[in-house]
């Protein structure tokens, strides 16, 4: 199959994942007890200021007919209204998704060095001293709760030794570089266990390929195989890693943005799930999801544009 | 249909297991007591407030010290556990046994329900799953009844796909056509001669799922939306204290290694059965 058809039926696909995204989305809200209208009109509204929400909204038509409005919205990029903020959420993931952009990226660059080289130390002998070693710890990181090491972890190095401050956003970029790596620190040390591991197994897989036993007849040195017809087979598995941490590291943003009060969308979310905002739950869950779909997307279609055996 | 007989006999690999399946199964057992004999070995009334105590360091009288209202932490993180673990059970077991059975009719009947079920598969995943249980608790209200109900809408995909894979292999087999042609019924195939063998994967994934259910059910009562204070649960027990973590670090420090070493129990064991797994198919 070629480039294109292989873009072409994954677009087609994607269409129909957005629609399921928006249909579980819109059916979140409906499944809140109490009456929207209400929420939307305030606790101490009249009887007829609430019907006439119910009808402004268009909240007494069928179900369906609510879905449509909600998708035509959706396509012309309104995804709700904030009741809290009395703001469009669009405008308030505007406001909030930097510090979380930055803290992605940061997480990323912290995360990634580690991962492959605790990954290649892992896989040069698998079951070996330090790779049993590399996956004990592992298996141990797994289990620290984020939050509490984000406590501990402040607590720390932000109050005992003074070296990072333990809240906000800071300005400027060294100013996020410095406000922001302990939370990268953070969700870093939860994250390098669980891509090692993929990677490592990845790896694994390439020592007994086909490519590797005709290397090793023609002659090449072990290191020489390692180096020059392992690794470059390890570029892929590290590409997907990247596919695989997105919705890791929404989840884990979520948690310690809010451990160390930074103004990003975790935060908002949870301050929306814990206000009852339910339109700004909606619209991050579905933004979240979006980009989740996205990332995953590109990382297949770059996969499959470096590696033709992929298409299928 | 108990009477059916079992064709599917065949003599398991070798299996061993490995050295740190002990631990984890020691620790385990040693959560499972602490949480059964918890009224019998804690020191302290777990909610008796005690002004005069309130913020004293770890020390005889208080092995883990006093929260900022007095309550013994020590206590609390014994009464902790009960909540925890059964936390565990019941965030780990709907999910498995809807999963189980909808990925058992997936993968053996196939067709429409398979179709439908591969969509909502589709779909699920397209979420991240802490945003989706997030936004679902969020909808329905706090509480540890409400989490545990959002991870059973959106954990038993995963054990549905997974015995799916199983059933699509086990299907083809020869003893699975031998039980056809002696004409036993769908039913029977199913529960005595796929499931058994469809099993091993689903139980070393259960256990590490629960890994995974503790460190949700905990975030979700450090964020207030499962367990409720004043109840004892270790994730609540660390927001209580992270106010205070600057005067008082012994009240978020030891709900936290109780986490992570019941947490530890689970992914050993679950480690382990997982390469008892991939030892048996390979063997």
């Amino acid at each position: 199959m070629s480039l294109l058809q292989l873009i072409a039926r994954r677009l087609l696909q994607l269409i129909g994942v957005l629609a399921g995204i928006s249909l579980v989305t819109f059916l979140l809200v409906h499944m809140a007890p109490g009456d929207p209208a209400r929420l939307l009109a305030g606790e101490r509204a009249s009887a007829e200021t609430i019907a006439a929400i119910r009808s402004q909204y268009g909240l007494d038509l069928p179900l369906w007919r609510q879905f449509l409005t909600y998708l035509v919205n959706l396509l012309s990029g309104d995804i709700g209204q904030s009741l809290r903020f009395q703001r469009p959420v669009s405008q308030l993931i505007e406001q909030f998704m930097w510090p979380t952009l930055f803290l992605t990226v940061y997480v990323i660059c912290l995360a990634i060095p580690p991962t492959v080289a605790l990954a290649i130390l892992g896989a040069r002998r698998p079951g070996g001293i330090a790779d049993q070693i590399i996956r004990l710890v592992g298996i141990a990181g797994l289990t620290i709760p984020v939050f509490w090491l984000g406590i501990m972890m402040s607590r720390f190095f932000g109050v005992s030794l003074g070296w990072f401050p333990v809240s906000g956003y800071g300005t400027g970029f060294t100013g996020h570089l410095h406000h922001l790596f302990l939370p990268a620190m953070s969700t870093a040390i939860w994250l390098v266990p669980v891509l090692t591991q993929s990677l490592r197994a990845a790896l694994i897989e390439k020592t007994t390929a086909d490519f590797v036993t005709a290397a090793r007849a023609q002659g090449a040195t072990e290191r020489q195989i390692f180096w020059q017809t392992m690794l470059p087979n390890a570029v892929l598995p590290t590409l997907n890693l990247l596919g695989v941490m997105v919705a890791f590291m929404i989840g884990g943003a979520v948690i310690v943005e809010t451990v160390y009060a930074v103004p990003g969308l975790g935060t908002l979310m949870v301050n929306a799930l814990l206000g009852r905002d339910y339109y700004v739950v909606q619209g991050l869950t579905l933004v979240f999801a979006v980009s989740t779909v996205l990332i995953t997307l590109l990382v297949d279609l770059l996969t499959a544009f470096i590696d033709p055996r992929v298409r299928f | 249909m108990a009477d059916t007989p079992v064709l599917a006999q065949i003599a398991p690999p070798a299996r061993r297991i490995t050295p740190t399946m002990p631990v984890a199964l020691a620790i385990l057992f040693g959560w499972l007591m602490v949480a059964l004999t918890a009224p019998l070995i804690a020191p302290y009334d777990p909610d008796a407030i005690d002004i005069v105590n309130m913020l004293s360091p770890p020390g005889a009288a208080h092995w883990f010290g006093t929260d900022q209202v007095g309550r013994d932490v020590f206590s609390r993180v014994l009464y902790a556990s009960r909540v925890d673990l059964l936390l565990c059970f019941a965030g780990v077991l709907p999910p498995l046994l809807i999963g189980t059975t909808i990925g058992l009719l997936s993968g053996y009947f196939g067709g429409v329900v398979d179709n439908v079920f591969m969509r909502i598969y589709d779909l699920t995943v397209a979420f991240p799953f802490f945003v989706l249980v997030l936004a679902i608790v969020g909808v329905l209200g706090p509480g540890l009844l409400n989490f545990i109900l959002a991870l059973a809408l959106v954990g038993w995909v995963s054990y549905a796909r997974l015995v799916r894979a199983q059933v699509l292999t086990i299907r083809e087999s020869e003893y699975i056509q031998a039980a056809k042609c002696l004409g036993y019924p769908p039913r029977a195939i199913l529960s005595h001669h796929v499931l058994p063998n469809a099993v091993g994967p689903v139980i070393a994934y259960a256990v590490s799922d629960a890994v995974l259910v503790m460190l949700a059910g905990a975030s979700f009562g450090f964020l207030g939306l499962g367990a409720q204070p004043p109840l004892a649960e270790w994730g609540v027990m660390i927001a209580d204290g992270q106010a205070f973590v600057q005067q008082a670090w012994w009240i978020c420090l030891f709900p936290g290694l109780a986490a992570i070493s019941l947490g530890l129990g689970f992914a050993l064991l679950g480690d382990g059965l997982g390469q008892i797994q991939r030892r048996g198919v390979t063997a």
